[in-house]
């Protein structure tokens, strides 16, 4: 078994805020005026897991679940009321200016470029800020131009890209100093297919050449199959699940998915299937419980009761296994 | 150290790059100066005030206007009010750096820059108006020197001054009261819209010795020798105190105010 070293440790995280909550209208404002009423929010309640160096990780959860408050802590940017944090020996908001020196963070729906000026510009800035050598900056910045495709970008002021542009020379600038962890806070939100798949396979290209350690929270399922070799789940502060998408598959993806296409009637189904609403006459979408009806079983079933002339077998998507998952823990 | 040059350079690059706005700023700085002289004209022929010439009004007035960046106490760098209300504020905190100093050195930076590719133009326009009308030379090379060095101080109190309003959005997140009743007040006791000669004396003997009386007040005043000798010299010590007290001041809020902050939002 090989020597597992915590590159990150999270262990009984916990995090309140105080959220401000009146009834909708004027009546209620003017009360507001005089009393007010908080709700406290346990953001991380208890939150404990580890990272391992080398390791690419996905971080998934629904919407306010905590995913942004935990990259938050480990970036050193917010101080959990309790609990312990150590990454790379260090507690992030302890000792926060050297930690932040190995950590690389981009949050996806904020920016950390200079609006006026040329992104090279702001690149220039963080190379001062973080100190790095000119000659490592002309090669790191040279890696990132080439497989980020930044080119002409470099010389563009950050206002006038796209959004995909944008986020591309988001990610780079948190890499100019090399670090060797890489947060990434929803980093395809909003990208078109193209920038999305230009991200991933970045990420996985500096997961596997230069061994950086990657945490990213995504709602995109396919960030979390193409990138991700673990999975955490997180619900109401704690992680929930722990497990490889592997052993994801097994336990929700029991179903199968079969398409088939016949000439004739439309066949009837047997136990263990049900007809999907994507079927249309001719093309039938059949879920299969495999452990009530083997594949090869409904295969042959179906065969026989119709003149089937195509047929294809999926796993269902990972967006469904996911909301199985959100559903069993009821977050 | 190196952080602070990149800022400045960044912010010039920054400065350089809406040509439209900064000539718009420059001919209303002009016309701005230019109009205040007439009035003042106007005043000085029912009687001229003792505390102040007429001919070191129109140079204080001059240089004020070149210099606005630099003098104006709060003259503020608004993405940091955009950074503590949006959230940007997450990156700032991950930088290696401490954010006062970046913040610090990012507004001083861009009233550096702002002052520097502005005040050309103003200065050889007023140089070259007649007297009493133009900016006249200071009246000895010390007094120059000590106008450079009051300059300075008073460009570094206006930042100090600036970093305690941002301290205080971190806590309102939203700027625009805060920043409206800081700009009047401040402004006013600084003498940036009535130079402090012109206030009653018992105010101006009281406004000296405040954090006021170290921004635009002294060096404009030093320049022309309205204020000069030990007076001059203790207004530059002033300066320093003023400047030293606000910075650890704001470093002390501010070190507060992030052990409690919550940047909200995804």
């Amino acid at each position: 078994m090989l020597h597992y070293i915590a590159m990150i440790e999270l262990s009984h995280i916990h995090k309140k805020y105080r959220v401000a909550r009146r009834e909708a209208g004027l009546g209620a404002a003017a009360r507001a005026l005089f009393s007010r009423q908080y709700d406290t929010i346990r953001a991380l309640d208890g939150l404990s897991f580890s990272v391992a160096a080398g390791e690419m990780v996905g971080y998934i959860g629904p919407n306010g679940a905590g995913k942004s408050s935990t990259i938050k802590v480990m970036s050193g940017v917010l101080t959990p009321d309790s609990g312990e944090c150590v990454i790379l020996g260090r507690t992030p908001w302890k000792e926060r200016k050297q930690h932040v020196q190995d950590i690389g963070v981009v949050f996806g729906q904020r920016s950390q470029l200079w609006w006026d000026v040329p992104v090279g510009d702001s690149f220039a800035l963080l190379r001062d800020m973080y100190r790095v050598a000119d000659a490592d900056y002309k090669r790191v910045l040279a890696t990132l131009t080439e497989l980020l495709d930044l080119g002409a970008l470099l010389r563009t002021p950050a206002r006038q890209l796209s959004l995909g542009q944008r986020m591309r020379c988001e990610i780079a600038a948190s890499l100019l100093h090399s670090p060797r962890i890489l947060f990434l806070d929803e980093p395809t939100i909003g990208l078109d297919a193209v920038s999305k798949i230009a991200v991933r396979s970045f990420v996985h290209t500096l997961n596997r050449e230069q061994g950086t350690t990657v945490l990213l929270t995504t709602h995109d399922m396919q960030d979390i199959e193409a990138l991700s070799q673990r999975i955490l789940l997180i619900g109401n502060g704690r992680i929930l699940l722990d497990s490889d998408l592997a052993g994801l598959k097994r336990r929700y993806g029991a179903q199968k998915t079969l398409t088939v296409t016949y000439a004739g009637p439309t066949p009837e189904l047997s136990q263990g299937m049900a007809l999907l609403p994507d079927s249309l006459t001719g093309r039938a979408v059949i879920a299969v419980d495999t452990v009530a009806l083997t594949l090869p079983a409904a295969i042959a079933w179906l065969c026989e009761r119709a003149e089937v002339t195509d047929l294809a077998v999926a796993d269902p998507p990972v967006e469904q296994m996911v909301a199985a998952m959100y559903r069993e823990y009821e977050i | 150290m190196k952080t602070y040059t990149g800022m400045l350079r960044i912010r010039f690059a920054a400065g350089m790059q809406y040509r439209a706005a900064a000539l718009g700023g420059l001919v209303t700085q002009f016309f701005w100066g230019g109009f205040e002289i007439l009035l003042y004209a106007a005043l000085y022929q029912n009687g001229a005030p003792q505390s102040i010439t007429f001919a070191q009004l129109t140079s204080y007035t001059w240089l004020r206007q070149a210099f606005l960046a630099l003098l104006f106490s709060l003259f503020f760098d608004a993405d940091i009010f955009a950074s503590i209300e949006q959230g940007g504020l997450a990156y700032e905190l991950c930088r290696p750096a401490d954010l006062y100093a970046l913040w610090f050195s990012r507004t001083a930076a861009g009233r550096l820059s702002n002052a520097v590719l502005r005040c050309g133009p103003i200065l050889i326009v007023a140089a070259l108006l007649p007297a009493p009308y133009g900016l006249m030379l200071p009246p000895s090379l010390a007094a120059f020197a000590a106008f450079v060095l009051s300059l300075a101080l008073s460009w570094l109190v206006g930042v100090a001054n600036c970093m305690l309003v941002y301290v205080i959005c971190c806590h309102t997140l939203s700027p625009r009261g805060v920043r409206r009743i800081a700009t009047s007040v401040v402004s006013f006791f600084s003498g940036e819209m009535i130079p402090i000669p012109f206030f009653p004396p018992v105010m101006r003997n009281v406004l000296i010795y405040l954090p006021f009386g170290a921004g635009a007040n002294m060096p404009l005043r030093v320049y022309s020798g309205n204020i000069a000798g030990t007076e001059a010299l203790t207004g530059i010590a002033l300066q320093v105190f003023w400047l030293v007290a606000l910075v650890l001041l704001g470093h002390l809020l501010l070190g507060r105010v992030l052990r409690r902050v919550q940047l909200q939002g995804g």
